[in-house]
This record gives structure tokens, C-alpha cells and sequence, in this order.
């Protein structure tokens, strides 16, 4: 078993119930500050999705997709905060 | 020998991420459910960057994961924490088994807490 084996069929696996599991919360949270917290979850098991191909592929420039991805989901969750602060 | 040693990190990191996922669909509220995803999902994401630099091995590599594992561990510290001052502000409920909310007489008389006209509000989006 080669290690982009162990990528491909154990560890791409993992994270994808993981994101199933977050779009449930997503679907269902009761509040907005839920939505945004699963929302933020979310990209950052992108990051590890990124990191992971990269591996499992060999192509190391996949990698700057993660820098851009952790970049944005900063972003998005501190303006969703503000915007829920604000409407009150 | 290198392999193995980013398969391992790889396989623990996805366990992380896995645990943060399930914590965010079983903790009662809003501030418990993110207490576990973000410290999960900060170990889950760093162990999983520092298997790729394991990996690949070259210098522009290993300074791009690091970087990015410093900016993670930087920003979602705070992230979370300006999203659960702004939870906490709209009037987010806490859990039933809360034994003690610190923040009740410094936060309390800006907003009604039990005015639930705010989770009304944001139950349909």
C-alpha cells in the first residue's frame, strides 16, 4: 500500500464523512452563528481535502490553493460575525 | 521510512478533522459545538500540513506549509472568538445543563435575553 493509497482510500474518505457530517449542522443549526461556525469548520477541512491531494497526486503546487482557502475562510467568518452583530 | 512517518500524521489528522465534525453535530449549543470544532479542526488541518511537508521535503514546500499552518493557528483562535461574542450578543441559547454564564450581568442589560423575537428572526434563514 503506497502512501497516496493511504490518501486515496483512507484518509480522502475520513475527511469527506467529516464534511457530510458538518453540511448536517449546516442544513439544520438552528441560529445563524451555528451556519457560520459549520461554514468555517468546513473550509478548514477543505485545507486538509487540498493538503491531502496534493500528496495523494504528487503536485506540490496544489498547495497554494491551501494558503488562498485559509486566507478567505478568515475572512468569511469574521465578516459573517459582524454582520450577525450588526443586525441586532 | 518518510512515508510512513506522513501516512501516520495524515491518518491522525483525518481523525482529528473526523472528531470536530462530530462534535459539531452533538454538542448542545453554539459555543460547545464550536469549542470542539475549532481545536479539533486547528490539530486535524496542522497535522495534515506538516505531513505534507514531511512528504514532499524541499524548502518552497515546507515554508509554504508552515506559513500556512501560522496563519491557521493565528486566525481561527480568532475567529471563533469574534463569532461567539457576536452569538453571545444576539442572545444565542445557551445549553440546559449550563451551570454558570459569567458574562449574564456585564452583557445583560443591552439586550433582552428573553426576547426570542432574534431567534425567530434568524430560524427561517
Amino acid at each position: 500500500m503506497t502512501l497516496s493509497d493511504v490518501a486515496i482510500y483512507v484518509v480522502l474518505p475520513m475527511l469527506a464523512v467529516a464534511v457530510l457530517l458538518t453540511f448536517v449542522r449546516l442544513m439544520r443549526g438552528p441560529t445563524l452563528p451555528d451556519r457560520a461556525a459549520a461554514l468555517d469548520l468546513m473550509s478548514a477541512l477543505g485545507i486538509g481535502f487540498v493538503a491531502t491531494y496534493a500528496i495523494a497526486t504528487d503536485q506540490p503546487s496544489l498547495l497554494d490553493t491551501a494558503v488562498v482557502l485559509a486566507l478567505v475562510s478568515f475572512l468569511g467568518t469574521v465578516g459573517f460575525a459582524l454582520y450577525v452583530e450588526r443586525r441586532v | 521510512m518518510r512515508d510512513e512517518i506522513s501516512a501516520a500524521l495524515m491518518i491522525v489528522g483525518a481523525v482529528f478533522a473526523l472528531i470536530a465534525s462530530i462534535g459539531m453535530l452533538r454538542m448542545p449549543d453554539l459555543f460547545l459545538r464550536m469549542s470542539s470544532s475549532t481545536k479539533a479542526s486547528t490539530l486535524g488541518v496542522g497535522t495534515i500540513l506538516v505531513s505534507a511537508a514531511v512528504y514532499f521535503g524541499e524548502l518552497g514546500v515546507i515554508s509554504r506549509t508552515m506559513a500556512t499552518l501560522a496563519f491557521v493557528l493565528l486566525t481561527v483562535p480568532v475567529a471563533a472568538h469574534v463569532l461567539g461574542r457576536a452569538g453571545y450578543r444576539v442572545g444565542v441559547e445557551l445549553s440546559d445543563r449550563t451551570v454558570r454564564d459569567d458574562l449574564r450581568d456585564r452583557y445583560g442589560p443591552q439586550i433582552d435575553r428573553e426576547d426570542i423575537e432574534v431567534d425567530a428572526e434568524f430560524e427561517g434563514m
